[in-house]
């Protein structure tokens, strides 16, 4: 099993997600996070997926997901494209630890976005990997909550997903 | 000009050239039935329910090559259509499906017959449309039949609701889009046109991509030129000739002798239009073993999907093959004679044909040349694929990916409306029970369907796949309904006959085709008719049954 990323630009309808997401449960895809915003063109969203497979399973989704009449553009995002997440977590700190989990978010450059007597929310962007160290860090101290939005993505240089070529245009 | 919604929507078919509709009226599409009877010039079709009208625009569309169009109400209208849909879908068939809805104000309330039918049926469609302002209606319409006849062909679903019916917005005609295939480039075929040219038993096999793509001509210059034998998946039928010289029968499950041969001989396999499906290739992974093959598709997802080729193009299959016919040179017609040798014998160890063989032996025989034939599902889909000779495309329309009991009878309504000419629907007791109620619609219509019910008072496939599967256990596949079917078709107007032994076969058939009007015919065989020969699920070419001793 390995990880692809997918960078795909979809309609921005009501409905599109679910067209999306009941393809992967119908074809028995697994996969790890999924993420969706509007772009620069507000009639346009952006998804990206990250799979868990291999080349089989990779080649099938992106063409069966091509195939869908409200996805525009599809992209198999390259290892050494742009990733980023958002993490928040909520840990628990009294005045005892309070300290080190700042310094701790220090070392991570994470933010301090909430302070009370008993917790502190922790706002941390970077690749994944990042947030997971952070996360196993954040741990011993008590890991109340975490939400993460799931990795988006976007390539180097000049090259952009809507100068892919489309499917529906070839034949 | 200024119009309601129901006005527009018919307003739009008619810009589409549609002349036929199928369907079943209902409370919220009241308005619709209003302006298709205000209009008056579109020929609606009710039938018994709506899963026959789904059936029926299926039957019409695989025929005719148009889109077929049905339409249905709300609720239980929209989700009697499913089965329809699912059909068409597996089978790559246009077909716009219309159903109305609540009115906005209702919709998300549990309402009286409402049901979230775009979300029912997001997998088994191309693509649906919910329409909940008046003024996206026209442009919808126009879309779903755009989606319906583009790429690999399929059907599309437009749930309007009950007040875009009632209000008014502007409409002007616009002219239907374009829906030509593009042409496929030489640098698509040129590395298969190498590896075509390079083999030495070249064999063709043909999918119903042949005949949605209208490439029988193609085919035909292509295998004439390459001195190809040609095989067909149960889509595919029709689209070469049965009766040309290089014609070897249905491949797959139940395919010929001859064609489980060829398959396993050839060094090239040139796949047109076919997806591989588990009933044709039954071991994937070792399918294409000790061979080169060459599939051309439209569908992207279709290529490398089920079997992995070694040359995939992607395209219109009419245009690919245009593209690649100049790039090959004439092959000489070796395999052609072995494949013609391994006819002769396969023809000459031939057992008699049994009684339901031999009735669809003579049916072909006798019905007219221009006939189109629909099946349902299960032994007499296998026996009508192996015994009667397919001769045009579009003169066969049997359910394949879903395998669909009770499409036969709505698919012969449809056929014979869109065609015109006489339809033999071969049917069994099983999968005739399921939808018998569109007797009422064929007599009402009056029209030329000559019914051949195989009765073997059971559920022959299923009951075959116990004698070979499940030791013998007959679970409820022995049915022994005591249905007397040629009063049930006298019950309901139509002309009922029987078949009990050979001697019957002519005379009832040809009183059955003079009629012209709708005809059932009881055929009464035996329970033990089996379905020959037999590739089992999952297993190579080379395991092929031909003979079966019964215990």
């Amino acid at each position: 099993m390995k990880q692809y990323t997918i960078s795909a630009l979809v309609a921005n309808k009501s409905g599109v997600l679910t067209r999306v997401s009941s393809l992967f449960s119908r074809r028995g895809y697994n996969i790890d996070s999924l993420s969706v915003c509007t772009t620069e063109d507000p009639a346009i969203s952006r998804m990206t997926i990250v799979l868990n497979g291999d080349d089989y399973i990779l080649a099938q989704m992106m063409k069966q997901m091509d195939k869908l009449i409200d996805v525009i553009k599809i992209k198999h995002v390259e290892t050494e494209a742009v990733y980023r997440e958002l993490l928040l977590a909520k840990v628990r700190t009294d005045g005892a630890t309070r300290s080190e989990v700042f310094e701790l978010s220090q070392i991570f450059r994470a933010k301090i976005v909430d302070v009370s007597p008993e917790a502190t929310i922790l706002e941390l962007t970077g690749k994944p990997v990042k947030l997971d160290g952070f996360v196993n860090m954040l741990r011993p101290y008590g890991l109340l909550e975490l939400a993460r939005t799931g990795v988006t993505a976007i390539s180097r240089g000049l090259s952009c997903i809507k100068d892919e070529a489309d499917y529906k245009e070839k034949i | 000009m200024k119009k309601i919604g129901a006005e527009i929507l018919i307003d739009c078919l008619k810009e589409q050239g549609v002349d036929t509709v199928f369907g079943y009226p209902g409370g919220y599409v009241l308005d619709i039935y209003d302006a298709l009877y205000r209009d008056g010039t579109i020929n609606h079709v009710i039938t018994a329910h709506e899963q026959g009208a789904a059936h029926a625009a299926d039957g019409y569309a695989r025929s005719t090559g148009k889109t077929g169009v049905v339409i249905a109400t709300s609720g239980p209208g929209a989700t009697n259509l499913v089965t329809g849909i699912a059909t068409a879908f597996m089978d790559s068939v246009p077909l716009v499906a219309i159903t109305g809805n609540v009115a906005i104000n209702f919709l998300g309330r549990d309402s009286f017959q409402e049901i979230d039918i775009t979300g029912v049926t997001i997998p088994v469609t191309k693509h649906n449309f919910i329409v909940k302002d008046v003024n996206d209606l026209a442009d919808v319409v126009r879309e779903a039949f755009r989606i319906a006849n583009t790429g690999r062909k399929g059907p599309v679903l437009i749930d309007i609701l009950k007040n875009v019916q009632q209000t008014t917005a502007d409409y002007e005609p616009v002219p239907p889009a374009s829906c030509a295939r593009k042409p496929v480039p030489e640098s698509a075929v040129k590395d298969a046109a190498a590896a075509i040219a390079a083999s030495s038993r070249p064999l063709l096999m043909v999918g119903g991509g042949a005949i949605a793509s209208e490439a029988s001509q193609e085919v035909r210059a292509l295998a004439e030129k390459l001195h190809a034998p040609v095989v067909s998946t149960l889509m595919g039928l029709g689209a070469f000739p049965a009766s040309h010289p290089l014609f070897c029968g249905m491949m797959g499950m139940h395919g010929t002798a001859t064609a489980a041969k060829l398959c396993l001989e050839s060094d090239c396999l040139i796949a047109i239009g076919t997806r591989f499906s588990d009933r044709v290739a039954l071991n994937r992974d070792k399918f294409a073993e000790n061979k080169t093959v060459v599939q051309i598709d439209i569908d992207d997802a279709e290529l490398n999907k089920n079997v992995a080729v070694d040359y995939a193009v992607l395209g219109d299959v009419k245009e690919a093959i245009r593209t690649l016919l100049p790039l090959l040179g004439e092959k000489d017609d070796a395999f052609a004679q072995k494949a013609a040798a391994y006819r002769e014998q396969e023809k000459k160890n031939a057992k008699k044909p049994e009684l339901g063989h031999e009735i669809l032996i003579e049916a072909a025989r006798l019905a007219p040349e221009d006939s189109v034939v629909t099946t349902d599902v299960g032994q007499h889909q296998m026996w009508t694929a192996q015994y009667y000779p397919v001769e045009r495309p579009r003169s066969l329309c049997t359910s394949g990916g879903l395998g669909t009991m009770g499409y036969g009878f709505g698919a012969a309504i449809g056929a014979a409306i869109g065609t015109g000419k006489q339809v033999v629907f071969v049917t069994g007791d099983g999968s005739f029970n399921m939808n018998l109620n569109e007797l009422s619609t064929a007599v009402t219509q009056n029209l030329p369907i000559v019914i051949l019910l195989m009765n073997n008072r059971a559920l022959g496939m299923v009951r075959q796949w116990q004698k070979l599967f499940y030791n013998r256990r007959f679970s409820q596949t022995v049915v022994n309904k005591r249905t007397d079917y040629v009063k049930f078709a006298e019950s309901f107007g139509a002309t009922g006959l029987r078949i009990e032994k050979e001697s019957d076969i002519v005379p009832v058939l040809k009183e059955a085709f003079s009629k012209k009007s709708p005809v059932l015919v009881d055929c009464v065989i035996s329970e033990d008719e089996n379905v020959l020969p037999m590739i089992k699920p999952g297993h190579t070419y080379d395991t092929i049954i031909t003979e079966w001793k019964e215990n």
